[in-house]
């Protein structure tokens, strides 16, 4: 376990109480504002003092009130990226990227600056002043700085959250290479269903400051009974090849032996992509249909079926490209006489599969 | 410029920047130190500190001058303990600088604390995951920060010193050479009969030190809001 975090504290209106221990890779802190989120991501961080508690990273405790340790979190070799950037202003952009990174000299890592700056795109910009940047290229320079500053985990609090979607998208995939390329742990705070879809490897999602679900990305939102950012967000997650580029403007993908066809991807062929499928988008059909205008048709089975409390359903189907979701009314179950173990065919409109729902892997 | 003043008004121009220079160099750690706790500490007694920097903007000029000579003086309580040392402030230039001083604190303080409220702490913690430790967060982030609201405090307070005049008189009287400021002088000159033209020739370098530092003053102020404004 590279992450274990077990703290306790009381603020005014608020009583914060989570435990979670995760693997490596790249987990999201899920939840909605309020949960406790960033409370958390402060106290590993070393900004923030729980009341009681212990927090153990790769081995190293950082915190533990029992023994009155808490490290500073100049001491704790963390590469934090707030959400406002936070640059310092009357830095040139390299001496930002060099803060970190000139104090812990000491310390080695495999990360060249150099490839830093070329990676993140920053090559031009080295010598303006953080003034002159835009918000996509100031987010993009507080990671650099965060990741130059030989860290041991990073942590980042909503870092796309006051980014309209064009940056969002400009600097989500450098997260990608975080957690890829440069195998660095990674606590992720998020609000965005999207967002953990794309990133996450592991699912911490916390509900009025407990900890209500832990585990693996696909395993959590794949799960019908995780509803945390409502009905709507329930969805699927697929892994699946870019298989061909189609003339029509059409990307085929091959998941695990099916094919699904997307608006055209700009990742090339043979690259992996994580495909989300929102459970609202899928239909169900008993035979297989023919007429239909829709091109993804998955065969399975039923796997569960979990009735809610309004009149909706979720059906788990467990096809060969993995588990998908469908939300349909109870009335289609009981008129359709759906059951667990029954084969079904899963209709997916082409259009539902979004290209922001879409990451490389 | 030499040949414009007299001997005599020359000398006294040159005594009050030698007291406001020395004035304003020892008020600056100090003065920093108050407006950092004053701005980031919760501590004891951080009203009564507040009031006390504050108390030479509000009480008369003498009855603080005359407070210094009851502490300071040849026969004050800290005066002796001075004394014992070697250091001799009644009635000599430094005690003119320690008056001058203790009056411009709270004009310089004033500036470093408004100052070290635009900072945003948020770069403070930024700076400390990136490994920083408190005196280096504050050396290398809040310090270059703020150095401009503290140049500017430091000509403010240059400007204040230049014209202290009740509790320097009062504190050190009024020593041609030794303790005779340049308001001292202008005062003295005005006592005896054709010291007008004197007095008016001070008067004028005066109003020039005045400016000057008002408009140095003003040019800094600016620059430290555009440098904590762009975040």
């Amino acid at each position: 376990m590279t992450l274990s975090v077990q703290i306790a504290q009381k603020l005014d209106d608020f009583a914060l109480d989570v435990a979670f221990e995760v693997p490596d890779g790249l987990t999201v802190l899920f939840g909605p504002s309020g949960s406790g989120k960033t409370t958390v991501i402060n106290a590993v961080a070393g900004l923030s003092r729980p009341s009681q508690g212990r927090i153990e990273a790769q081995g190293r405790v950082l915190f533990d009130a029992s023994r009155g340790v808490c490290l500073p979190a100049h001491r704790r070799e963390i590469g934090y990226v707030f959400q406002e950037g936070r640059l310092f202003p009357h830095m040139t952009v390299r001496k930002n990227l060099l803060y970190g990174r000139q104090l812990a000299r000491d310390r080695q890592d495999e990360i060249r600056f150099d490839r830093v700056v070329e990676m993140l795109g920053l090559g031009r910009h080295l010598d303006r002043q953080p003034v002159h940047l835009s918000g996509g290229e100031k987010q993009r320079v507080a990671i650099g700085r965060a990741l130059l500053a030989r860290p041991k985990m990073i942590l980042a609090d909503e870092p796309l959250a006051a980014l309209d979607e064009r940056r969002k998208a400009e600097i989500l995939p450098y997260f990608e290479l975080l957690r890829d390329e440069f195998s660095l742990p990674i606590l992720y705070v998020s609000h965005s269903i999207a967002e953990v879809a794309r990133l996450a490897t592991t699912v911490v999602a916390l509900a009025q400051g407990q900890v209500s679900r832990v585990g693996a990305a696909a395993e959590v939102l794949g799960d019908p009974a995780f509803t945390p950012a409502g009905v709507r967000a329930v969805g699927a997650i697929l892994d699946a090849r870019v298989k061909a580029h189609h003339a029509d403007g059409l990307t085929e993908l091959d998941a695990g032996g099916v094919a699904l066809f997307l608006p055209k991807l700009v990742q090339p062929e043979g690259q992996s992509v994580r495909v989300r499928m929102a459970a609202h988008d899928v239909m169900l059909s008993r035979e297989a249909p023919k007429g239909l205008s829709a091109l993804n048709i998955m065969c399975g089975t039923i796997a569960a079926i979990r009735a809610g409390e309004g009149p909706g359903a979720i059906v788990s189907i467990d096809t060969q490209a993995g588990r998908v979701l469908a939300r349909i009314t109870r009335r289609s179950v009981q008129a359709m006489g759906l059951v667990e173990g029954q084969p079904i065919y899963a209709v997916v409109k082409s259009v539902a599969v979004a290209p922001e729902d879409v990451g490389a892997r | 410029m030499n040949g414009w003043l007299g001997p005599e008004e020359w000398q006294a121009v040159m005594l009050s920047l030698k007291v406001a220079f020395w004035a304003v160099a020892g008020a600056l750690p100090f003065g920093i130190l108050a407006a950092y706790a004053l701005a980031r500490w919760q501590f004891w007694g951080r009203e009564f500190l507040n009031i006390i920097i504050h108390l030479p903007l509000v009480l008369p000029p003498v009855v603080t001058g005359y407070l210094l000579l009851l502490s300071f003086g040849t026969q004050g309580a800290v005066g002796q303990v001075l004394q014992k040392l070697g250091i001799v402030v009644a009635f000599h230039w430094t005690g003119a600088a320690l008056a001058a001083a203790i009056m411009a604190f709270p004009l310089f303080v004033r500036a470093v604390r408004l100052s070290l409220e635009a900072v945003d702490p948020k770069l403070e913690q930024a700076a400390s995951t990136l490994g920083a430790s408190g005196a280096r967060v504050f050396l290398t982030v809040t310090l270059p920060l703020i150095a401009p609201g503290i140049l500017a405090g430091a000509v403010l307070a240059f400007a204040k010193a230049m014209g202290e005049f009740g509790a320097t008189i009062t504190f050190v009287s009024n020593i041609p050479g030794q303790t005779r400021t340049l308001p001292s002088a202008v005062y003295a000159f005005l006592q005896v009969p054709g010291g007008e033209a004197s007095a008016m020739r001070l008067v004028v370098v005066s109003i020039i030190i005045a400016c000057g530092a008002l408009i140095v003053s003003e040019l800094l102020a600016r620059r430290v809001a555009k440098r904590v404004g762009r975040l």
